[in-house]
């Protein structure tokens, strides 16, 4: 292995790290919580806080970081540069929120939440890992555009 | 919800902006969560391991709060685990075929003006509220 995909390897985890302890901090591994943001009748901001300080973070540091040439350990980006809106899109991003609103989970909280040993948040992982796998076992039936 | 706790989610959310800057600046890669894991399932390559690295230092994250801070993880949505498998199905099959879930789509792509993001974004957020609006009306507001 080279020492860059090796430091990669490191800043990864790093990453995953400090990405659960967001989670669970802004009480996003509590599946009430993103339910009830859904609920204006009971509504949670919480989430809404977690977006914006997200995403003001994100949004200030991007173009910073992309007027280097390339990333710190490796030759090239690997950001998605598509701007075509498909149906496969719009109907998976519909799938995603029947099963978010649903569960109260998405996969990050999910994958965080397996350290808890709740049930539910096993069972999640285990289901959504069936439902990944089923997509690629049905993709070529959709008939819908890549 | 009271400001205490307007402020954790602040704070949470800025750890996750930090985080995936991090991986931006240094691996030039997106923190798409979804996508992270369904690329994981496929036979592992040496390119690959950042990926499992990526969901261990999710779940030793989780553990580090599971030990100082249990009551994060405190579950008490009243979701029936049919209802939880069923979420499970949907959420691994629409994230794969959206191509991002909340992460990359809602965070990553959002914070680089992606339209298609913007649009992922506001497809799941509308789905899940009519989702958690219909359990309510049907399921007599098991929330």
């Amino acid at each position: 292995m080279s020492p860059k995909l090796g430091k990669q390897n490191i800043i990864s985890f790093v990453v995953g790290f400090i990405f659960a302890i967001g989670l669970a901090v802004s009480g996003m591994t509590q599946p009430s919580k993103i339910i009830n943001f859904l609920n204006p009748w009971e509504w949670d901001p919480s989430l809404l806080f977690v977006m914006i300080a997200a995403l003001g973070v994100h949004m200030l540091a991007y173009p910073m970081v992309r007027r280097r040439t390339s990333p710190i350990l490796d030759t090239k980006w690997h950001v998605p540069t598509r701007k075509d809106v498909t149906a496969r899109l719009i109907i998976g991003s519909m799938l995603f929120g029947v099963g978010w609103g649903l569960g109260g989970f998405c996969p990050g909280p999910g994958v965080t939440s397996l350290a808890s040993g709740d049930l539910r948040a096993i069972l999640f992982v285990g289901s959504m890992i069936a439902g990944m796998l089923l997509f690629k076992k049905t993709e070529p039936y959709l008939k819908l555009r890549e | 919800m009271d400001l205490n706790q307007a402020l954790y989610s602040l704070i949470g959310g800025g750890l996750i902006g930090i985080a995936v800057t991090m991986m931006l600046l240094f691996n030039g890669r997106v923190t798409g969560i979804s996508g992270i894991i369904a690329s994981s399932l496929a036979k592992p390559t040496r390119d690959s391991l950042w990926r499992w690295m990526f969901i261990g230092g999710l779940i030793s994250g989780g553990i580090v709060i599971r030990l100082i801070h249990p009551d994060f993880f405190i579950n008490t949505s009243a979701r029936s685990t049919i209802a939880i498998l069923v979420a499970g199905v949907l959420v691994g099959y629409g994230t794969v075929m959206a191509s991002g879930c909340t992460s990359g789509h809602g965070i990553c792509g959002m914070s680089r003006f992606s339209v298609r993001s913007a649009v992922a974004t506001l497809t799941f957020m509308v789905f899940g509220f009519l989702t958690v609006q219909a359990v309510r009306y049907f399921a007599g507001g098991l929330i």
